[in-house]
């Protein structure tokens, strides 16, 4: 099908996208990669009168290294993001994200702005414990991870409002991360994935363990397992602890029941990988971990 | 309703082209209908096929999830514009052809602009890379062995083995060779 009618505005600034934005409020929808949006137009699942296309605005398109981190601006696609931000975890997760052709348009920030609950890039930000930065005309404002994610398919983002950026931090030293999906076809929405990060102490001890689930609530389900990898032994808890709190939906695709055994499955993964990649010397980093298609 | 129309102007194939369309134009119909150029394939119009796959400034991405007025004044290549202007096939589909990679065709036109990109940037992929390079892209014919046999014979890395096994695990046991043209 065909996307309905929709007035149409092309700014250049960040200023004239907001003033676009600030018209149109309710009725104004950001278009940024559109992969996700056209679809729905497409569908006529979505009608909005106004789309504010930020494509042209050159100041959005930025991906900025920072001491502690990395800073994505609203017109970096995928593509670009996978290959140069550095970020071992956001390319592990990135890989993963729909086809090349599909982060070939899609951004970062807009995929964080979907908040569809089986997305990679959402548990990626909450584990990391990251932030949205969101301009309007009356204003900025830092939205942490924690509140940006609101339901299913919502974000915090109010009428009016423009995410500008996103800051994933970077992991400290002797850390390491670890992402694993399990989706029908590489590319596909998963049916359930972790992203891991722990971090060790310079004697080896574990000092922190997270994970952010994705595709097994309404919205990232992070996890400190800390306790559990601290205490030897207590690996099995963890993994059914995590099982525990999933609280995954069936569908055709699979039971709840079955996103939930994976679940447990993909974090004791992740967790394991994440573990020996902070624990040997050198920038194992690069390594990159689970996937549909690397067994 | 009046809906407001616009002048949009790309670079299809190296050649300058124009013509006037809505804003909700996709850069599917925009190539189809507004400039004649029927050779990329419209198939779900969510970007799950891949038929209407095409070059954008080099680059795949998928024309029924573009509009056009968004890539304005950029370059796209079709699958019309793969081909050297005397009708020589360029290497992918020499290789399409000579593998048996298509069918019905319907895919086709999606898998060639994947699958040049994806051997420009990757010159020698090994078969897991391809099939992961064409995830995708959805074909109902052939069944992906011949594509991968196509894809694989001009990987640089894989392409002596691939030939001299007579194509490698995935593919057929057929060598390029065992068919008439
Ligand atoms: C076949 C297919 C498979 C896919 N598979 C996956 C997958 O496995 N995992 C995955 O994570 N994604 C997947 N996607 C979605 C893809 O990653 C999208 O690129 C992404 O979700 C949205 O990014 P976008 O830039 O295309 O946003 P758009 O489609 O342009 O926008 C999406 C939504 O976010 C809003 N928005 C976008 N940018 C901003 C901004 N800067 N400020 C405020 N609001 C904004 C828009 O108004 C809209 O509501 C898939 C898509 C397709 C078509
Ligand atoms: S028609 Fe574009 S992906 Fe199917
Ligand atoms: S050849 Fe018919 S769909 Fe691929």
């Amino acid at each position: 099908m065909k996307p309905p009618p929709f007035d149409y505005h092309a700014p250049r600034t960040l200023g004239e996208a907001l003033d676009a934005l600030a018209e149109a409020g309710g009725d104004g929808k950001v278009l940024a990669g559109g992969q996700s949006l056209i679809p729905l137009l497409n569908m006529r699942l979505a009608a909005p009168g106004q789309l504010i296309d930020i494509n042209r605005v050159a100041a959005l398109d930025t991906l900025v290294r920072e001491p502690g981190g990395i800073r994505v601006g609203a017109l970096a696609r995928h593509s670009r993001v996978e290959r140069s931000s550095g970020h071992p975890l956001l390319r592990q997760a990135l890989r993963h994200v729909a086809h090349p052709a599909i982060r070939n348009r899609g951004t970062v920030v807009g995929s964080l702005a979907h908040a569809d609950p089986a997305a990679e890039l959402p548990a990626v930000l909450a584990v990391l414990g990251g932030w949205v930065e969101v301009a309007s005309v009356s204003g900025t404002r830092t939205i942490p991870a924690a509140s940006f994610f609101a339901g299913p398919l919502e974000s915090a983002l109010l009428p009016g409002e423009l995410a500008v950026s996103a800051f994933f931090p970077s992991l400290p030293p002797r850390s390491g991360s670890a992402f694993a999906e399990l989706a029908r076809r590489h590319g596909d929405y998963a049916l359930a994935g972790v992203a891991a990060v722990v971090e060790l102490d310079a004697s080896g001890a574990v000092t922190s363990a997270r994970i952010g689930c994705l595709g097994v609530a309404a919205t990232p389900l992070v996890l400190d397992l800390t306790p559990y990898l601290m205490a030897s032994g207590a690996f099995a808890d963890a993994v059914a602890y995590v099982r525990e709190r999933a609280e995954p939906d069936g569908d055709i695709h699979a039971s709840a029941g079955y996103r939930r055994h994976l679940l447990g499955l993909l974090a004791a993964r992740t967790l394991s990988e994440a573990h020996a990649t902070a624990s040997s010397p050198g920038p194992s980093a690069h390594r990159i971990t689970g996937g549909t298609t690397d067994e | 309703m009046n809906e407001r129309v616009y002048e949009i102007g790309l670079t299809v194939n190296g050649v300058p082209r124009s013509a006037t369309a809505p804003a909700r134009r996709l850069l599917s119909d925009f190539l189809r209908h507004d400039l004649g150029l029927t050779g990329t394939h419209v198939g779900c119009e969510h970007g799950v096929c891949g038929c209407c796959t095409v070059l954008l400034d080099g680059d795949p991405v998928r024309s029924c999830l573009t509009f056009a007025i968004t890539v304005e004044g950029r370059e796209v290549t079709t699958v019309e514009g793969l081909a050297d202007p005397d009708g020589t096939l360029s290497p992918v589909q020499q290789a399409f052809q000579d593998s048996h990679g298509l069918q019905c065709g319907f895919c086709t036109p999606g898998f060639l602009c994947t699958v040049t990109a994806l051997l420009r940037d990757n010159p020698a992929p090994t078969e897991a890379e391809v099939l992961e390079g064409i995830s995708g892209n959805l074909c109902r014919c052939t069944g992906y062995q011949n594509i991968i046999k196509a894809v694989l014979s001009l990987s640089r890395g894989v392409s002596r083995t691939a030939q001299e096994n007579g194509a490698g695990n995935a593919t057929t046991q057929r060598g390029s060779g065992d068919h008439v043209r």
